[in-house]
């Protein structure tokens, strides 16, 4: 037996889809150019799936940082944050992140990935049950299958779903109800004021993933929770890096008591190395620029609504009301791969995204816009989306049985990884 | 709509499970207790996860999401609902 003949129907099912116009899982920028742009198969493309919301990874504050924690600290720590891998920057960070959340404690991780596997797989132990919504990301997912708690998943933005579904549990448990501020894949932003009131009214405590949500939501950026006035009743709150801060790592901030024993016991904090020099120095700065740049955030607004009307003007069903993230439905795999394909030839990269990372039978090309774009990227944008509409989408759309055979669906990973 | 759970027999629990499993059906195909959910259902992992929550509801019981790998025919599922309902 072969251990990869696991992987055969994934195989098949690749070789049908039509990768004409180039393969999106091994998509190639071949220079940056910008935040906004990059040249992709030799031609100069405009990059509007990127999650670069603020648009920081060029700015020249977090750039010189960069380069001089690079200059005198060398290219990265060799070691674990528990042995020999914390710095003074890393402490300062840590510092920075609390004093922008204006809570007791912060640490950090070397992706936001490890920092839900790390708090998720920690907090809740054997006797202990975690609520998660189905549409969570894989990170929480893989959190909950590393940990030894019991899992109960309840529908997508369902208030009184996941009040049903408390009531089943003993309250004398340890319960953990885990949300996201914005949902990444569709862009739609979680009720949270009715979600948190169910938790806490069965005295459940509460984390909120802002992964997509800082830098975007809330009066000084600090996401959805500052949004919605839910700051004291939010236990834990999860963030990354990679999108608004425009590096990478993971984060979480709280005020319990306990927190720092977190140290000594989560794994995914422990085992690994800690962030380089030069990714902790830009981190601090962007955070800082972060809260005191309310223009960045408000420019970013402006970019989402115009894109938002654009494409609903243009007649395209999209995922959810207007946040920075756009995510075009298409019904159809096919015709979502090849509107994918001609995009990108006609100078516009978008994410392509199917199930399971989507909801069954939605296929999305989700646009993520950035600060950084001008306004006449985003009318290139929309008059690349109405030309390669008109051109590629087919007037019937492919059988039922077609569509069904996805890459990501006819596995069992997801099922896997709730285990 | 609840029904009176704690006298089931485990027969009762696998035709509770077939009702909560024909909206899911799309292909129509007859069900046994062998009946696999990937090979003959073509089920994904997530509506695999949505027929658990309609059984959820309709037992008023909870399901985890642990026991997911360990469901891949539908003989199974009243299995595992008819250890849980026991305790």
């Amino acid at each position: 037996m072969d251990l990869f003949d696991k992987f055969t129907s994934i195989l098949e099912t690749k070789a049908r889809l039509p990768f004409e116009d180039g393969n999106p899982f091994t998509l190639c920028l071949d220079e940056v150019i910008s935040q906004t742009e990059a040249i992709v198969n030799g031609r100069r493309t405009i990059l509007a799936g990127t999650n670069n919301y603020l648009g920081l990874t060029f700015h020249p504050d977090c750039i010189a940082a960069a380069k001089s924690a690079l200059d005198t600290q060398g290219t990265g720590t060799t070691g674990s944050r528990v042995l020999n891998g914390t710095y003074a920057g890393h402490l300062e960070l840590e510092k920075t992140l609390a004093e922008f959340y204006g809570t007791e404690h912060a640490m950090v991780f070397s992706t936001g990935y490890q920092a839900n596997l790390g708090m998720i797989s920690t907090l809740c132990g054997s006797d202990d049950f975690i609520l998660i919504d189905a549409d969570s990301h894989a990170s929480i997912y893989d959190g909950c299958k590393m940990g030894n708690a019991t899992i109960i998943r309840f529908k997508h933005n369902d208030a009184a779903d996941l009040d049903k579904r408390l009531r089943r549990i003993d309250p004398k448990a340890g319960r953990l109800v885990v949300l996201e501020g914005l949902y990444s894949m569709l862009g739609d932003i979680a009720p949270l004021r009715e979600l948190v009131a169910v938790a806490k009214s069965h005295g459940a405590s509460v984390l909120v993933d802002e992964a997509h949500s800082l830098g975007v939501f809330g009066a000084t950026g600090r996401g959805v929770t500052q949004e919605t006035g839910l700051e004291d009743q939010v236990d834990f709150i999860v963030g990354t890096f990679s999108k608004s801060v425009g590096t990478i790592g993971g984060f979480c901030v709280g005020n319990h008591p306990k927190f720092e024993v977190l140290r000594y016991v989560c794994r995914p904090y422990l085992f690994t190395a800690s962030l380089p020099p030069s990714v902790v120095a830009s981190a601090i700065q962007a955070i800082k620029i972060m809260g005191s740049s309310p223009d960045l955030k408000d420019k970013l607004w402006r970019n989402a609504q115009q894109l938002h009307d654009g494409l609903t003007k243009l007649g395209f069903e999209l995922g959810a009301p207007v946040s920075p993230i756009s995510a075009v439905i298409i019904r159809d795999q096919a015709d979502a791969m090849r509107f994918w394909g001609a995009l990108l030839k006609a100078g516009v990269y978008v994410n392509l995204a199917f199930p399971p990372a989507t909801p069954a039978g939605v296929y999305l090309l989700r646009c993520s816009l950035s600060a950084a774009h001008t306004a006449e990227q985003i009318d290139t944008m929309l008059e690349k989306f109405a030309a390669v509409r008109d051109a590629t989408l087919s007037e019937t759309p492919l059988s039922d049985a077609d569509a069904k055979t996805s890459l990501g669906q006819p596995t069992r990973d997801v099922a896997a990884a709730t285990g | 709509m609840q029904v009176d759970i704690k006298n089931l027999s485990e027969e009762q629990i696998f035709e509770e499970v077939l009702k909560q499993l024909a909206p899911f059906n799309k292909k129509g195909i007859a069900i046994t207790r062998e009946t696999s959910f990937s090979t003959h259902l073509d089920f994904d992992s997530l509506t695999v996860m949505d027929l658990l929550a309609a059984i959820e509801d309709h037992f008023d019981i909870t399901v985890p999401l642990n026991i997911l790998p360990d469901l891949e025919r539908v003989g199974q599922v009243s299995e595992a609902v008819h250890k849980i309902i026991r305790g």
